[in-house]
């Protein structure tokens, strides 16, 4: 068996070669007769840094839901680093994921999201400290230490004690940021978390993320209408079309040079615009 | 023909009496408080069990319109009087806080129902994102911000359920009015007791609806 193990090909080396740390394979999700996303296949590498771009209801913030376990897709199956989400091996077969299997697997998983979803009733430091606390059983000062620091990060340091209802809306999109990044996931979903701003705090959030994608070693999924953010921080930029994936590539190309018609006539929409 | 000459007030008689009804308005209080507790608790898990599966929500809802829907005395009695058959002996007292807190309990349930309803879908989404489980979504999350608004809604039918207590009397408490009517029975006097029942009524319940009127304005102003 020595010759066996050392090869990379094999099953039980799986882990000296990272897969993907997302894999939608051939995944449907209907919401009664509308298709929104339609035998879906799709991977997100390892450390990779995704903007997906797409027209109103071609079904971007739906694969970011399928993928927090927030909508239950109707077929297909989605990988979280080698595991399925939404369903659970039993007897050589996939079943439907039990809310233990569903914790367990989306523990990789973390989002922001358009409105924030900030916790109204806690500080800006306990919407950081609440979950690391009560779901990853660390310590309040552990917790507390590691707030702070992602406060600072975010540049809110000094607002630790303020509610989310006295904070600007830049201010709650960069504590949602902060609150996300201390569940350390592999994986971040952004969700357009710059549309609900006013124009004028749209910079400071962007500023955040494009530190972010440039530090950090967890994929990131964003859904953005910001093309030349996307074009900054993106590895690669999907362009989703009718719950698919109409074409996609590397900035420089989906931006300079892109091939499907549709892709064409969306950038130049919203780049005219 | 009313009879305007034993309508006179017997100032002596009136607080020699008063001792007794202020016992009395104890056990009212006492009922009220230990009732609206249990309502409080019983409301709270039938708003949870409708929002759970079929099997438990159905019955649930068709319990809380069952006991919304006939008379709180008919309530009283079915419990005083029928649970002995079954074995089931209580006390007056503690039948009649039974029956308090369930009938209240299923209205409360409507008024948990309703908080519940009002906090946003994204707080739930966020604590799914974070990946809280149900207990800690529901005890640091959900409920914290589904209370506050409640609160005077609470406060209503903690008065509500304070003047219905006399109906306790029907099952035999010893509570206000059922003590009017004995000292009545006793003495032939009933315009001193029952009198005196009101006015404790009053001094009750006036400040508690003053004090609710406050949580009212606070919340309101709050939403704004
Ligand atoms: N819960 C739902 N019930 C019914 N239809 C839904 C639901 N969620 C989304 N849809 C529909 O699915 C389609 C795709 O929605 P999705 O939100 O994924 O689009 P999107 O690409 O994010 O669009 P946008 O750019 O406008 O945010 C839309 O037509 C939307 O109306
Ligand atoms: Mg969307």
């Amino acid at each position: 068996m020595p010759a066996n193990a050392s090869d990379p090909a094999s099953p039980e080396n799986g882990r000296s070669d990272p897969g993907p740390v997302v894999r939608f394979e051939q995944v449907t999700k209907r919401f009664g007769d509308l298709t929104v996303l339609d035998r879906l296949d799709f991977e997100v590498a390892q450390n990779e840094k995704i903007a997906i771009i797409g027209p109103s209801g071609s079904g971007k913030t739906t694969i970011l839901r399928v993928l927090m376990t927030l909508v239950e897709p109707n077929e297909g199956v989605v990988y979280v680093d080698g595991e399925p989400l939404w369903h659970k091996p039993a007897n050589g077969e996939l079943v439907r994921a039990d809310e233990a299997h569903l914790r367990k697997v989306r523990k990789n998983i973390g989002m922001v999201f358009q409105h924030f979803n900030l916790f109204p009733h806690m500080s800006v430091l306990r919407n950081v400290t609440e979950a690391p606390i009560h779901v990853l059983g660390r310590s309040r000062s552990e917790a507390e230490d590691q707030a702070l620091h992602l406060l600072d990060k975010v540049g809110l340091g000094d607002k630790t004690d303020q509610f989310p209802s006295q904070l600007s809306g830049g201010q709650k999109q960069r504590v949602a940021i902060a609150r996300a990044l201390a569940m350390q996931p592999k994986v971040m979903l952004f969700d357009e978390v710059t549309s609900a701003l006013d124009p004028e705090l749209v910079g400071e959030v962007l500023n955040i993320l494009r530190d972010l994608a440039r530090d950090t070693e967890m994929a990131m999924l964003i859904v953005t209408h910001e093309m030349q953010f996307a074009r900054d921080v993106a590895d690669r930029v999907v362009f989703f079309d009718s719950g698919r994936v109409a074409e996609e590539g590397p900035p420089s190309k989906i931006f300079s040079a892109p091939e499907n018609p549709r892709t064409q006539s969306f950038l130049k929409a919203v780049l005219d615009h | 023909m009313f009879d305007w000459i034993t309508f006179t007030w017997d100032m002596e008689f009136a607080l020699e009496i008063l001792p007794q009804l202020l016992r009395a308005a104890w056990i009212t209080l006492q009922a009220t408080v230990v009732g609206f507790a249990i309502a409080v608790v019983v409301g709270l898990v039938l708003a949870l069990a409708r929002r759970g599966p079929r099997i438990v929500s159905w019955p649930v809802t068709f319990l809380i319109e069952f006991i919304r829907s006939t008379p709180l005395l008919v309530q009283l009695y079915v419990l005083y009087f029928i649970l002995p058959l079954y074995g089931v002996s209580l006390s007056a007292f503690v039948t009649g806080v039974i029956g308090l807190g369930l009938h209240y309990g299923a209205y409360l349930s409507e008024v948990y129902r309703a908080g519940i309803e009002h906090v946003d879908k994204g707080q739930w989404e966020a604590a799914i994102a974070l990946n809280f489980d149900r207990r800690r979504t529901w005890t640091n999350i959900v409920l914290p911000q589904a209370l506050p608004p409640m609160l005077p809604m609470f406060g209503n039918y903690f008065i509500v359920m304070f003047k219905e207590t006399p109906l306790l009397s029907a099952i035999t408490v010893v509570e206000l009015l059922q003590t009017a009517k004995i000292i009545g029975s006793r003495t032939f006097n009933y315009v001193e007791p029952y009198t005196l029942v009101g006015l404790i009524f009053l001094a009750l319940s006036y400040p508690a609806a003053l004090v609710v009127n406050r949580l009212e304005a606070r919340f309101a102003r709050q939403r704004q």
